[in-house]
């Protein structure tokens, strides 16, 4: 009796160091998955710090033999990536446009119609838009928009291949948000005579405000480093352009675009940083968003 | 012993009780009712009726309580009356009910649902409006323009009607949901009064909530007669006791009895109805 007890002390004290062993691991795994970043990050500060003053928000891309210069002289190369922030910008702001209200649309259908045939080949086909890859979406672009509407590269036609992208993350948040909001809400607005339309728009969807927002700025984060659909859309263009039928820059386009350049391969860093950046914020604001917003039921 | 009781039950549902036609008619005549349910029977799908045939008045400024035993269609009897069940796609009924003179099913559900409004199990305050807006949410969410002092007096009137004034009125502009589940549920009957209508439907409104806060809602209801007739679903024998002037018994989708409550309590006349009030089966 008194062996059998001892032995089962021992045992759980070796699960008990199992235990902390596997904690240890976990954490250390876990550090380990973030290291890139903080590298990425510490990298592009190092060398892309000196490039971002002023000057780089509000000039364009400098030419190749003022950055020659530059460099010879070891000096910052002057200009900035103005184009790209302002193509960015409207290319995204355009896109979002066109998705945020189809994608909620779809989204609340999705939700109220969560067992119809209809409703489970939206859903299919919205999974299946997930996986297309990016630069399938900017022939898309090019076949719909780039021909037939603005004959020729356009800001507009970006726009219309990013939206495509960011659909399904609007679609599912919009859907996983509206199922969790109990139906007694949906009653209540009916019982007092609010018709179902005013009903959704009034009451459920200002229910779900965090949960769909946050998959919109999801959304925006995913498209805006994109590249490959852009190059075969917007192209690129070295002036600010605000006319979205024309070509238009963008800040991934220009990092590509550097990266071709010899005497441009510095601002590759700085153009980096800022978008990194850009993106690091909008995903902050997504789980801020999330939080704060998050109304109770 | 056992055995006994279920002969009995199955004897009792061998037998419809227009057989036991001998007997008094167990079903109560309202004088000059408000809402007359006419052969009602209701369906959520396909030809099984969850109601079946139900025929009876509501008394004017009375409260009527519907008991019975689980998923013998109390709630289904009680949405039919302001058309909740409508929600499910495939409802389809046989039947009518009148408010007065007007046949509701071919009434504007909008306008019906002002007239008679509903209060549910689970207390439902909208989660993104303040305590203001959730009692005047049916003028706002249905786009009625009003003057803010008429606001202030409408919030301040139904709050006071629910006993919720003194509780909230420095917290008005708080949010609903952060009140207890009792004061939820209050609020959630003020913001059914605030919109005036002459019927007010609830739905187990006390099932979820401790004693404490069950005996302020019977005592409010039984104060809100004098201005509004109330119909009650009610698991809760005693409450019904307590609190209605007129009980309902239904089995299987069926009215088996309706008549005064103390009446009922006393000396039901249907076997069905004395079995369930003594507790021998639901
Ligand atoms: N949405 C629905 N679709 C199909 N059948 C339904 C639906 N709602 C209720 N029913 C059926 O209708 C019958 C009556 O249901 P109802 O909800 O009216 O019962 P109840 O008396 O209110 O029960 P409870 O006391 O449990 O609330 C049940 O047999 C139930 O299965
Ligand atoms: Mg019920």
């Amino acid at each position: 009796m008194n062996t059998s007890t001892q032995i089962s002390k021992a045992k759980i004290n070796r699960r008990l160091l199992k235990d902390k062993l596997f904690t240890y691991a976990i954490i250390f795994l876990a550090f380990l998955s973030s290291v890139p970043l903080f590298l990425i990050l510490f990298e592009l500060i190092k060398k892309g710090y000196r490039q971002i003053n002023i000057s780089f928000f509000y000039k364009v891309a400098p030419d190749t033999m003022e950055a020659m210069v530059a460099v010879k002289n070891n000096e910052i190369i002057p200009g900035g990536i103005a184009n790209g922030i302002v193509g960015t910008l409207i290319i995204v702001g355009m896109a979002s446009l066109i998705a945020i209200p189809l994608g909620i649309i779809c989204g609340m259908y999705l939700a109220e119609n969560s067992k119809g045939k209809f409703a489970g080949v939206v859903r299919f086909i919205v999974d299946m838009l997930q996986g297309v890859p990016s630069i399938v979406l900017g022939v898309i672009g090019y076949i719909w928009v780039v021909k037939p509407i603005t004959g020729g590269f356009s800001g507009l036609a970006g726009s219309v291949a990013l939206s495509i992208m960011m659909l399904p993350s609007i679609v599912r948040s919009t859907e996983e948000t509206l199922k969790m909001i109990p139906d007694t809400l949906k009653e209540a607005a009916l019982s007092l005579g609010v018709p179902y339309h005013k009903t959704m728009l009034r009451v459920i969807l200002p229910s779900g405000i965090s949960g769909i927002l946050t998959g919109v700025i999801l959304g925006i984060s995913r498209i805006a480093g994109e590249t490959a659909p852009l190059m075969l859309t917007a192209l690129g263009s070295a002036a600010i352009s605000t006319d979205i039928t024309k070509p238009s820059s963008a800040i991934p386009l220009l990092v590509w675009e550097f990266y071709n350049d010899p005497n441009l391969v510095n601002m590759i860093w700085s153009a980096s940083l800022f978008l990194l950046i850009l993106i690091l914020i909008l995903n902050l604001s997504a789980k801020a968003i999330a939080k704060k917003w998050k109304v109770q039921y | 012993m056992e055995s006994t009781v279920l002969e009995k039950e199955l004897e009792v549902k061998a037998q419809p009780y227009k057989v036991n036609k001998m007997m008094q008619n167990p079903i109560e005549k309202i004088e000059s009712p408000i809402l007359n349910i006419d052969k009602l029977s209701v369906s959520y799908g396909g030809d099984k009726y969850s109601i079946n045939d139900v025929s009876a008045g509501i008394a004017k400024n009375k409260i009527t309580a519907i008991m019975g035993p689980s998923g013998c269609g109390k709630s289904t009897l009680l949405r039919a009356i302001n058309r909740m069940h409508e929600l499910y796609p495939d409802t389809h009924n046989k039947g009518s009910v009148y408010l007065g003179e007007e046949d509701i099913y071919k009434m504007n559900p909008i306008l019906l649902r002002r007239k008679i409004g509903m209060v549910f199990q689970r207390p439902n305050p909208f989660p993104t409006m303040s305590i203001y807006d959730n009692v005047i949410a049916g003028y706002l969410l249905n786009g009625i323009k009003l003057k803010r002092k008429e606001k202030d007096a409408i919030v301040e009137k139904s709050l006071r009607e629910v006993g919720l004034w003194s509780e909230v009125k420095d917290a008005l502009h708080n949010k609903g949901t952060f009140l207890s589940g009792g004061q939820q549920q209050r609020l959630c009957i003020a913001r059914a009064l605030a919109y005036t209508p002459e019927i007010i439907l609830l739905d187990e409104p006390t099932s979820a909530l401790d004693p404490i806060a069950t005996a302020k809602i019977e005592d409010l209801l039984v104060k809100l007669k004098k201005d509004f007739t109330i119909v009650l679903v009610t698991h809760n024998m005693s409450q019904a006791a307590r609190i209605s002037d007129y009980s309902m018994f239904m089995y299987l989708g069926e009215l088996v009895e309706y008549g005064k409550t103390k009446q009922m309590f006393t000396m039901p006349k249907d076997k069905r109805t004395e079995e369930y009030l003594t507790g021998k089966f639901g």
